[in-house]
């Protein structure tokens, strides 16, 4: 199988703060990957690290077969302009209508008339539903409409892989519904790559290709979404179940009750 | 915002900056008249300067007429030599004419007061860096102070 | 030892943040100049520029004005209105012109830049320019320096001129100072090159540095609600101190020394 992004034995730490040790993890082209574990884990971090944001302490990431991190400057926004995020609370710029919005990637890197433009915006507002919405500013569309037109904005330019960051996460079911078509009919119907960071389960279960489970610094658990479900690890089984205590134990971690209130010393 | 509304005010903004700069060089610094067209130069060696500066005025009669546009002193008698910048409008001033360093006021600043002298046959005009030969040095406080005692005491 | 710690930290931390800021200012002034980028500009022009406008007519009329009463009031003991002109005009164009307009301009319009930049990167809209392959550096800080560098000195003329009309509305139309003295007056001891000229590159300095305070900020901000309040909140408070600061040691190189 062909691989577009080739995380290698990576560490990354963040200050004194050690957030990943040593992972590695490879994309298949073509496919959704899908990346779960707990929040505060640094998958957002994870998805910067791909594109180039942030540098890793040691390891490597590639794409296409080319280090992100010992490109240059230029090669880099070269690189960039093949791969495209949506954040998680969309990243609109708030000062230009949907319509502007959609057609910034397009007037920055292409030269194409105006007219053009407007079809191609159309096109693309058409393709997640928002082609009557052209005309309003960010500030009017709902959470899940804003996401759907910073979708609208990140496949402008037809790129080769678009990364996720948390696309369900606070959305009402339907438009949560909406959300996981798109990504799956997107996926399929311009041949991308997806990269899906997340922590809703079932929703990740249904579309994601392969899986990667992250916690503690380091990948537990990866596999199909038949293997992850039949995974016999229990961080991983605690994870897909949402049990409140297990390997990620409920309390964080602090001095024993007994001390803390009689003070004893044990 | 529209965006021929923002570049009308835009463009209102810069005409008003014009407006006001040419507000401060005509009305306030007076423009056309430092950049007075022709001037031409004279030069004056006084003892004493006192406390004439580059740009003090030249006035004839009270009528500014030029500026002070340098001041050295000469290396062979040690003498300051004063060069006076005087618009072409007020030239033919005869070689009589004299040149004092006077006060404005009892506090005020110095200036050259320049004294146009008599015109006879044979007398010419001053001409582009000519010396004129007439000075009179400013007046030094001290040194009149001093002159005063030492006065009274060889007369005790 | 601890707060000796603490000491070497702080001044890591500030040693620092002035290397990320020289690079900032490094990156916007030589980001490539396009000429897409000059519609911004104007843009951003109409924003810290045209918007500034009243705040900046309406204090300089009124700072005119109150100059022209108070210096009326000192002058008429010494039977010199005469000179109120020259007062007026000579204050406004070498200190009040360029400090009061950097100190407004750091209230109205830096720290609107400090909030936007910092709002701009806590949702996201830097990291996804980036990854849109646009250097934030040339699409969001440079058209704002540079409108920044520009209006600023716009501004203090304005305020200078308007000031010394303030002053004529007082001195000559209320008070009755001859408006031929009060003109011709300010027309003699006011100087082109020393004071309109020093007036306005006094103006470029505090542009450059308040703009670049109220847009490294931002730029530098901590992504919550909390962090952009702070930082709106220190742009304020630095670019006042660093004009006044640097008011002094223009003035001294400037007037203090012939």
């Amino acid at each position: 199988m062909d691989y577009l992004v080739d995380v290698n034995n990576m560490t990354f730490s963040r200050g004194d703060r050690l957030i990943y040790d040593g992972i590695s993890m490879r994309v298949p082209k073509g496919k959704i990957t899908a990346v779960m574990g707990p929040s505060g884990i640094g998958k957002t971090t994870l998805l910067k690290l791909i594109g180039g944001q942030l540098e890793p302490d040691h390891g490597d990431v590639t794409f296409a077969g080319e280090s992100i991190h010992k490109m240059s400057r230029k090669a880099l926004y070269k690189t960039r302009r093949r791969m495209s995020m949506l954040f998680q609370s969309g990243a609109l710029f708030t000062d230009m209508s949907v319509y502007d919005n959609v057609a910034f990637p397009l007037r920055e890197h292409t030269n194409l008339s105006e007219s053009v433009i407007a079809t191609v915006v159309a096109l693309k507002l058409q393709s997640v539903g928002l082609r009557g919405a052209a005309k309003m500013m960010p500030s009017e569309l709902s959470g899940g409409m804003a996401r759907r037109a910073a979708l609208a904005r990140a496949i402008a330019l037809d790129p080769d892989m678009i990364m996720y960051d948390e696309p369900f996460a606070g959305q009402d079911p339907i438009s949560m519904g909406v959300l996981v078509k798109l990504i799956r009919e997107l996926n399929d119907a311009l041949n991308l790559t997806s990269i899906v960071v997340t922590h809703d389960v079932t929703e990740v279960l249904t579309i994601a290709d392969y899986i990667y489970i992250l916690a503690d610094k380091r990948v537990i658990g990866e596999g199909t979404s038949q293997q992850i479900q039949d995974s016999d690890s229990e961080l991983v089984q605690q994870f897909l179940q949402g049990k409140a205590d297990g390997p990620v134990p409920f309390h964080y971690p602090a001095e024993s009750l007994s001390s803390a209130f009689l003070g004893e010393s044990d | 915002m529209n965006r021929y509304k923002m570049e009308l005010m835009v463009g209102v903004f810069v005409l008003m900056t014009v407006a006001a700069l040419l507000l401060l060089a005509l009305k306030v610094a007076n423009q056309t008249m430092a950049s007075d067209g022709d001037t031409y130069t004279l030069y004056a060696k006084f003892d004493n300067i006192g406390g004439l500066k580059v740009r003090s005025p030249v006035k004839v009669g009270g009528v500014t007429v030029g500026r002070v546009s340098n001041i050295k002193l000469d290396r062979d008698d040690y003498l300051p030599v004063v060069e006076l910048t005087i618009q072409t409008a007020y030239s033919e001033f005869p070689e009589t004419s004299s040149a004092s360093i006077l006060t404005s006021g009892l506090l005020g600043e110095q200036y050259v007061g320049f004294e146009p002298g008599f015109t006879i046959e044979g007398v010419e005009n001053l001409a582009d860096g000519d010396y004129i030969e007439d000075t009179s040095s400013a007046l030094v406080l001290e040194e009149l102070i001093g002159q005063f005692l030492f006065s009274r005491n060889s007369e005790e | 030892m601890n707060w000796v710690q603490h000491i070497g930290r702080q001044t890591i931390g500030r040693v620092a943040a002035c290397g990320r800021a020289g690079v900032m200012l490094f990156g916007a002034l030589f980001a490539l100049p396009s000429f897409k980028n000059i519609p911004l500009t104007i843009r951003q022009l109409y924003v810290v520029g045209v918007q500034s406008l009243a705040i900046i007519i309406v204090s300089g009329v009124f700072i005119g004005m109150v100059m022209a009463l108070q210096g009326y009031t000192i002058l008429t003991d010494y039977g010199a209105e005469g000179s109120l002109g020259p007062m007026v005009a000579l204050s406004l164009l070498r200190e009040l012109g360029p400090v009061v307009t950097a100190l407004l301009f750091a209230g109205r319009a830096g720290s609107a830049l400090t909030a936007e930049i910092g709002l701009m990167k806590a949702t996201e809209q830097l990291s996804s320019l980036e990854m849109m392959a646009v250097d934030p550096l040339r699409r969001v800080v440079a058209p704002r320096f540079w409108a920044g560098i520009i209006a600023m000195p716009m501004l203090a003329i304005i305020f200078s001129a308007v000031g010394i009309l303030g002053g004529h509305l007082v001195g000559v139309d209320w008070l009755g100072v001859d408006a031929g003295s009060y003109w011709s007056i300010m027309q003699s001891t006011v100087d082109w090159d020393k004071d309109v000229i020093n007036g306005v590159i006094k103006s470029l300095v505090f542009a450059l540095v308040v703009t670049w305070i109220a847009i490294f900020k931002g730029y530098d901000s901590i992504p919550t609600s909390e962090g952009i309040s702070q930082a709106t909140t220190q742009t304020v408070v630095f670019s006042s101190l660093a004009v006044l600061g640097l008011d002094f040691v223009l003035t001294a190189l400037m007037f203090g020394i012939e």
